[in-house]
């Protein structure tokens, strides 16, 4: 009897020991699972992206359909992107600081400021097409032209809110201390907030910036219908603007051999644009916690 | 001197609290102001249709009528399948993460999953058009397809052309998006439990899993649904990825995973540009606005669970 008890024990427990090889053994399967579909998206990006690298890429016009492979670049495209996400950062930074600096600073616990924090995550979650739809209605309608000015409105919209986000969050982590010190030697609230709090935090709101302008430099939806795209070079923001998501879309769908090589170019520039800014970030952040 | 600085410092005090408040009303009214947009932009369509857009399913621009039913249904379509890849897959990253990696492979292993979010949709569109889809066509589909052909239900699963367009990669392109989210906010409350819960579990003589399944994920189950509700709504907002890989036609006759189909942003994607003013533009505009209140409702959900967690901080379980 008691030999039996001891032996149906030892089979439940060799039984629980398998199952959570089992369970180790899928979570495993997970891991791997992520980092095949990483490894396999850089690797094809890499191995596609550099046979269509050349100088031509970054200094040539984007090429008419079925030119001969290998002609033409996508200058226009990167000048224009960049154009727009500089704008949309210089415009959009401003605000979102500010914003952050009144959430944290000047109003921490106000009915106001949770009515902000709020609408700031639905702007965060907001998909970004709908960001695209609103600045169509509200500019391009009433210009009656797809703009350069539209598409960096529209960026500058998905700017504003990463900006709050990490700004009010790195703010909140600045000691109390550091701000009753400042204010024992009668400083100005903001002379505390330039000279002292923002200063403490720059290394954090920095990282939210860059990360705000490599999720913009990859963005397409917002800018397909404001922005626009434009097979040429032209500098003025009032009419459509080439910019290298939106080429990279209508080239990727063409059925021209050209113009398909040229995308691949594009992705390449882009995702590693995009994974560098992250990596800093990343660097930055981490450098802040030492 | 002195009393000149000391207005200077006061006037500059009242500018830059002001600076610093009408930006926060400006976030507020650009809230707003999208809503109103949406709602004048799309009035057209709301007078026209009602609330019967939203289980109509037409789509034709020359004789004017308009329904989102195929979109609606696409968009859930490929987001729970999307969710039901991901959740597991995530759950077995943060497990891994948390209870099994090495601590030295922690930090490099969480940072290469973190970048699965970072890369554009863009690029997860033309992989997926470009590479992933021909794949998923020749090797999962044909040999499905041969193997399950006749069976009755499961044939029709997985019938069609096998060129790898549809639902089912845009689902695996989305999860494969979705999954640094959940997974990173998984990770983030599992290392919150605390160890005096999980170490006595262990001494108890739990295995590793009986602990994450027992101990661990009741203890943070509410976070846990919120980190799946913020890729529910990154999922049902993402456009390009979609837009590349879903094959773009409005039908709801097949219930094919490997049928073209289409969603409301990539049909906002393909047709908005070109789209007459008048009721065909005020249709899509009505699209996006049901859109945004569908990832509306997924928020709220999300911040009334975080709700929960928050209240019961602290107190005895």
């Amino acid at each position: 009897m008691k030999g039996d008890r001891k032996t149906t024990r030892n089979a439940r427990f060799a039984r629980r020991k398998q199952f959570n090889r089992i369970a180790i053994a899928l979570s495993m399967c997970a891991m791997l699972f992520g980092m095949f579909w990483l490894a396999w998206i850089l690797w094809e990006t890499i191995s596609i992206g550099v046979s269509s690298l050349s100088l031509s890429l970054l200094t040539e016009n984007t090429p008419p359909p079925d030119d001969a492979i290998g002609a033409g670049g996508l200058s226009n495209a990167i000048k224009g992107s960049f154009l727009m996400v500089a704008l949309a950062t210089f415009v959009g930074t401003p605000i979102g600081i500010l914003t952050g600096v009144y959430l944290a600073e000047y109003d921490p616990r106000g009915k106001l400021s949770g009515t902000v924090r709020f609408i700031n995550d639905l702007l965060l979650s907001a998909p970004s097409i709908i960001i695209g739809l609103f600045v169509y209605a509200v500019i391009v309608v009433r210009f009656k032209e797809f703009s350069g000015w539209a598409g960096a409105a529209a960026l500058a919209l998905i700017v504003v809110p990463i900006v709050i986000r990490t700004t009010e969050n790195m703010l909140a982590l600045v000691p109390a201390g550091l701000r009753e010190a400042a204010y024992a030697l009668g400083a100005p609230k903001w002379k505390v907030i330039t000279r002292v709090t923002l200063v403490a935090a720059r290394a954090g709101v920095l990282t939210g910036i860059l990360l705000a302008v490599a999720r913009i430099s990859g963005e397409t939806a917002p800018l397909l219908f404001t922005a626009l795209n434009n097979q040429f070079w032209n500098a003025s923001l009032s009419g459509p603007l080439a910019n290298l998501p939106v080429t990279i879309l209508q080239f990727a769908m063409s059925p021209y051999e050209n113009w398909q090589q040229l995308a691949w170019g594009g992705v390449f520039l882009i995702t590693f644009a995009v994974l560098g800014l992250n990596i800093l970030a990343r660097m930055l952040s981490r450098e802040k916690l030492k | 001197m002195r009393p000149n600085l000391k207005i200077s410092n006061a006037l500059a005090d009242r500018l830059f609290g002001f600076a610093a408040r009408g930006a926060a009303l400006l976030t507020l009214a650009l809230l707003s102001g999208i809503i109103i947009s949406l709602v004048m932009g799309a009035w057209p369509a709301i007078r026209e249709f009602g609330i019967g857009f939203l289980t109509h399913n037409a789509w034709d621009p020359v004789r004017e009528d308009f329904g989102g039913l195929a979109m609606i249904c696409g968009t859930l379509a490929t987001s729970f399948i999307a969710l039901l890849i991901a959740v597991p897959v995530s759950f077995g990253i943060a497990l891994f993460l948390t209870e099994l990696a090495p601590a030295w492979l922690k930090r490099p292993l969480g940072t290469a999953i973190e970048l699965l979010a970072a890369v554009p949709s863009i690029v997860y569109g033309m992989w997926g058009l470009m590479v992933f889809g021909p794949v998923l066509g020749r090797y999962v589909q044909q040999p499905l397809q041969s193997l399950l052909g006749d069976v009755p239900f499961l044939g029709a699963l997985v019938s069609g052309p096998p060129v790898g367009i549809g639902i089912l990669s845009a689902s695996i392109i989305l999860s494969i998006m979705i999954i640094p989210f959940i997974a990173s906010v998984m990770r983030d409350v599992f290392e919150v439990t605390p160890p005096l819960l999980k170490e006595s579990a262990y001494g108890l003589g739990a295995t590793t899993w009986e602990v994450v399944w027992h101990v661990v994920l009741p203890y943070t189950k509410t976070g846990v649904l919120g980190g799946i509700m913020l890729g529910l709504g990154r999922a049902l907002g993402e456009t390009m990825a979609v837009t590349f890989v879903i094959g773009n036609m409005n039908q709801l006759n097949s219930i094919s995973l490997f049928d073209p189909a289409n969603t409301i942003t990539s049909t906002l994607a393909n047709e908005f540009a070109e789209a007459a003013p008048g009721l065909h533009q005020a249709s899509l505009i009505y699209l996006g606005l049901v859109l945004f209140l569908i990832t509306f409702m997924v928020l709220i959900c999300s911040r009334l669970l975080l709700m929960r967690l928050k209240k019961n901080e602290g107190k005895r379980v």
